[in-house]
């Protein structure tokens, strides 16, 4: 044991010195102008969802500010261990990023104990609306319900059989809105309609979904749903069988062009955009924010290369307006 | 409502999936199958799986030839047994820990070469179903036994292969007799080294094959762990199967058949929490495994790595 | 000169040193790797060392990500020496943590060390079920503790994700559309006392406290002799006149018991609340398997697992704060994770070798053979 505490020791005493070597170099300050992001994700940047929808909207907000000289962003993904992602935050408040984004409503916690130690920070926190009351956390969601009931609606609009499938990962959060709200839409429009819904309960068992999607065909689905990054083995299997798929939270086109009709694409630019604007202005937080369709923080992109682009993209047009001024009420159960 | 359950279509629906389903675990399985009859522990079939998918993936992807992508993923998961049988056979490094080392550098450098390499999820046309004339149309049966793709088809031939390999060939003979006793197998003059790596590699190639049937056959996809534990549900079935390949065989479909069946248990709104019907084919497969009388013995030299006594 | 470099003292450092320099060759291929990268190695191991050591903030991360470490690696040596292999650790740590929660949120009326406690305790009841069924299992119906294991994880996770959307769920959330998995906050006298400013919390010193006491139980106990005696020869055991089957249980139940612990600590030290994201590492970031290396690399010692947990916890907080230096894919942190342990445990050769030669020195010069507890190979023992 001796032995032991004798190592310890010693690499202590390495550690110090190295620590001070490395305290040595001050990095170059960065121009006054650098708006500094940091962004913590729970999965890949390219999930073709959740986390993607994060980091795309950051690139056009960078593109839109002009470059990475003005607009500076770095990130960790995979973050999926809460701990690990609060040393992340922790860490990049420390690092002086003027904004840090926890893009993961399992982050919570952790902001709430982060934020008081960081006065000048900014950070934000998705998806909710709680900002713990606290001067220096913006909060964000996504009323994924309203571009879920869309899709609804366009849903029930193209069935000919009557029953449409949902596949979903674990029944809370951004993905239990979605499906509530496409639930809602598809039974405003056909009321007799037949939804089925399927949580997998995982959000990355990729064969899972694919199956679920085949069990959904087979009982008599022709149009098919789904959230999260395990649903592209679904959409695989959608294309297949010649069944429509509807997306949400990225723009999934790519996947199966023939098939996607209209996904919902969060534009969380807007959100960013707005606090952004309040951070360069002096207020760091208390507020909380929706992306809607009535800002453009949600676009319903309707997929030109589908063969019923035609009679999707005015139904969907119609659709949106009538939410947005308020004419269709959604009522989730 | 649960009477839903009991109709022509879903019963196809059932039995069809859980054919599908059972592919990776039964490659994976049947390879791990022969490592541990050999007397080696390989808990990073995961590891090997995913590697094997993205080659198979990637290299479909670039030269738009199935078989190509298909046995690149061989190699893939080929040069990983290599690196594991060395680790096992001449470093003689705990089994189970070097396992859980491959498997995480397996899951590490499929997504870091995904994202290096290609960047965003894409799609590719994989093996197709095989549609035998007379034979896929037959309705229901059709669908269930006749409309796979070949590498469904390949993952069942294995299982008499390699019951015949096992039990019928005197390198079978070498393989099961080294993992009982490798000592008295190593006077008879059977190089148990040699044994081991073969079955390592073997199991390695088969755990490759596992993940190309789900990027280039099943799914069409490769994404960051696709696999999502698969790998190490395959382990556990060769427990489950008394390391007979039969008995890996009724594992895997135990399994996969539930989970066929909870998917549509969740499809046809039976009132039951998913969370509950997810977890029904692990709770089954313990229950079948308790009721089950048989009498089990593992390789007696299991995990344990043999040093010749001087 | 020689006489120094022979001595057993400097012999017996370099055996300890030796999962170091394996990490350290490990770390060497990371570098090519960075290379490929185009990131620059040394700046990037850099970050690591300061990751991991540099400030004291940063060594209290280290302390706080080796503490569950710790705490599942001492019921691994438990385990492991009673040749019973669970890896079952991460189902355990999430069912410790829901009924140490559990209790953390009902009886909120009592003064605070007498929740801490009775949470830590249920914590550790509610592991020792989770692991104590498989080693019934084992025991009593030869179902192999692997397969057995690997089920239970799943079957955890299902229910924490159940309980924690449902019956368990913050009355907060429940009422907002967000619905966040998560169950309320702990109130302020429950929570685990830390050193402030730092994250480090008193799982850290309740972990070493236990450590000491394994060692205790495994080798002043009757029941830690029985256990390893099961481990090392059932048969014999058997003839001895030691219930074999009870201890196959006791030490699979330990086992869990102790992992069930680490969850406990994770919600009452860390989080303050439990946390799901639908999979079993968002919550055990692993060490339910990390544990089981971080154990390994102690030799399946209680003592030694304390330096060990400690410089593996290193090793993961350094590579996170790397990844962020850096900006390396995380992928690459995780695969470099793989190496290390791949590298450390084919080391032991190396350590095994050089202890025989003590071991045929000793003989020659006459002197009394150093204590034989050679650690232990488990294996699925002949018979399940």
């Amino acid at each position: 044991m001796k032995k032991f505490a004798w190592l310890l020791t010693l690499v202590l005493a390495l550690s110090l010195v190295l620590s001070a070597c490395g305290a040595g170099a001050t990095p170059t300050p960065a121009p006054v102008e650098k708006f500094r992001v940091a962004v913590v994700m729970p999965s890949a940047i390219n999930d073709l969802a959740f986390s993607q929808s994060m980091y795309d909207a950051l690139v056009r907000v960078q593109k839109d500010m002009g470059g990475p000289d003005k607009f500076e962003i770095v990130y960790s993904e995979n973050m999926f261990v809460v701990d690990d992602a609060a040393a992340a935050i922790r860490d990049y408040a420390t690092k002086g990023y003027d904004l840090v984004i926890a893009h993961g409503s399992q982050y919570g916690s952790s902001l709430q104990e982060i934020a008081p130690d960081f006065p000048d920070t900014s950070f934000a926190w998705g998806t909710t609306v709680d900002t713990f009351g606290l001067p220096n956390v913006f909060a964000y969601e996504a009323a994924s319900q309203e571009g879920g009931y869309v899709n609804g609606v366009l849903a029930a609009a193209l069935t000919n059989t009557d029953v449409i499938g949902v596949i979903g990962p674990i029944e809370t959060g951004d993905a239990k809105l979605y499906v509530d709200g496409f639930k809602a839409g598809v039974l405003s429009a056909k009321p007799g309609a037949q939804v089925n819904v399927n949580y997998i309960g995982s959000f990355s068992d990729t064969a899972l979904a694919a199956e679920a999607a085949t069990t959904h065909i087979a009982a008599g689905a022709d149009i098919l749903t789904g959230t999260a990054q395990m649903v592209v083995g679904a959409i695989g299997k959608a294309e297949e069988a010649n069944v429509l798929w509807f997306g949400t939270q990225s723009n999934q086109s790519s996947l199966a062009p023939k098939i996607v009709v209209a996904s919902q694409v969060y534009h969380w630019e807007v959100v960013l955009k707005q606090m952004i604007d309040l951070i360069q202005g002096g207020t760091l937080g208390g507020q909380s924010f929706t992306a809607n369709l009535a800002n453009g923080g949600e676009v319903i992109e309707v997929n030109p290369d589908s063969n019923v682009f035609d009679y999707a993209k005015p139904l969907a047009e119609d659709t949106v307006k009538g939410i947005i001024d308020g004419s269709i009420k959604i009522t989730l159960p | 409502m649960i009477s839903d359950l009991f109709s022509v279509t879903v019963l196809v629906g059932i039995l069809a999936s859980g054919i599908r389903l059972a592919t990776p675990y039964l490659y994976a399985a049947i390879g791990e199958t022969f490592s541990q009859r050999s007397g080696v522990l390989n808990l990073g079939v995961e590891g090997q799986m995913l590697l094997g998918a993205f080659a198979a993936f990637y290299v479909t992807l670039t030269t738009g030839n199935l078989w190509l992508g298909l046995m690149t993923a061989m190699l893939v998961g080929a040069l990983m047994g290599l690196a594991m049988a060395y680790v096992t056979v001449n470093l003689q490094a705990q089994q189970g820990i070097s396992g859980i080392g491959f498997y995480l550098f397996g899951l590490g450098m499929s997504d870091l070469l995904f994202q290096k390499l290609m960047g965003t999820v894409e799609t590719v046309k994989g093996f197709p179903k095989i549609h035998i004339p007379g034979l896929s149309d037959i309705p229901g049966i059709g669908e269930i036994f006749f409309s796979q793709n070949i590498l469904v088809y390949g993952a069942y031939l294995l299982v008499p292969i390699a019951w015949f390999v096992l039990n019928k060939t005197t390198l079978g003979l070498k393989i099961r007799s080294v993992g009982e006793n490798p000592d008295a197998a190593d006077s008879l003059g059977v190089n148990v080294g040699r044994i081991r790596y073969f079955t390592i590699i073997l199991g390695g190639i088969l755990s490759g094959v596992a993940g190309a049937s789900l990027s280039i056959a099943l799914l069409n996809v490769f994404q960051q762990n696709m696999t999502s534990g698969q790998g190490f549900i395959a382990v556990a079935l060769v427990y489950f199967g008394a390391w007979r390949p039969t008995g890996v065989l009724g594992g895997a479909l135990l399994f996969s058949l539930i989970n066929a069946l909870q998917l549509w248990v969740q499809v046809l709104n039976i009132p039951v929490p998913s969370e509950i019907a997810v977890m029904m084919p692990y709770v089954l497969t313990i229950l079948v495994l308790v009721t089950s009388v048989s009498k089990v013995r593992a390789p007696s030299a299991l995990s344990k790595p043999f040093e010749r006594e001087n | 000169m020689k006489k120094v470099f022979e001595s057993e003292w400097v012999s017996r450092l370099i055996d300890g040193l030796l999962p170091v320099f394996a990490t350290l060759a490990a770390l060497l291929v990371g570098a090519v790797m960075l290379l490929f990268l185009k990131v620059n190695p040394i700046e990037a191991y850099k970050a690591l060392w300061v990751g991991a050591f540099g400030t004291s903030n940063a060594f209290a991360e280290t302390l706080v990500k080796a503490t569950p470490l710790l705490l599942v690696g001492l019921g691994i040596c438990i385990s492991f020496r009673g040749d019973v292999i669970n890896i079952g650790g991460e189902g355990q740590m999430i069912i410790g943590a829901i009924v140490a929660t559990w209790v953390g949120l009902t009886f909120t009326t009592l003064p605070g060390w007498l929740v801490i406690t009775l949470a830590m305790l249920a914590g550790f009841a509610g592991g020792a079920v989770w692991g104590g069924i498989p080693g019934v299992l084992k025991a009593y119906f030869r179902v192999n503790e692997i397969l057995s294991t690997v089920m239970m994880n799943a079957i955890a996770v299902q229910l924490m994700n159940f309980l924690l959307r449902g019956p368990m769920i913050d009355p907060a959330q429940a009422e907002l559309a967000s619905k966040i998995p998560q169950t309320a906050r702990l109130l302020e006298i429950f929570r685990l006392p830390r050193l402030i400013p730092t994250r480090l919390h008193l799982g850290a010193l309740i972990a070493v406290i236990l450590a000491v006491l394994v060692y205790i139980l495994l080798w002043r106990t009757t029941l830690g002799y029985r256990i390893r005696a099961v481990g090392q020869n059932p048969h014999a055991s058997r003839y001895a006149g030691i219930k074999v089957p009870r201890y196959i249980v006791l030490a699979l139940l330990l086992s869990g018991a102790f992992s069930g612990l680490a969850g406990a600590t994770q919600v009452f030290g860390v989080n303050y609340r439990m946390i799901t994201d639908g999979s079993a590492s968002g919550f055990t970031g692993s060490a339910g398997f990390n544990g089981i290396v971080a154990a390994l690399f102690g030799q399946l010692h209680p003592i030694w697992s304390i330096p060990a947990s400690i410089l593996f916890g290193a090793l993961l907080v350094g590579a996170n704060s790397m990844q962020r230096v850096v900006q390396v894919p995380s992928a690459l942190v995780i695969a470099l994770n793989g190496l290390v342990v791949v590298f450390v445990v084919s080391s032991e050769i190396w350590r095994q070798k050089r202890q025989r030669r003590r071991l045929s020195v000793a003989r020659q010069d006459g002197d009394s053979p150093p204590p034989a507890d050679e650690q232990p190979v488990p294996h699925t023992e002949a018979g399940t």
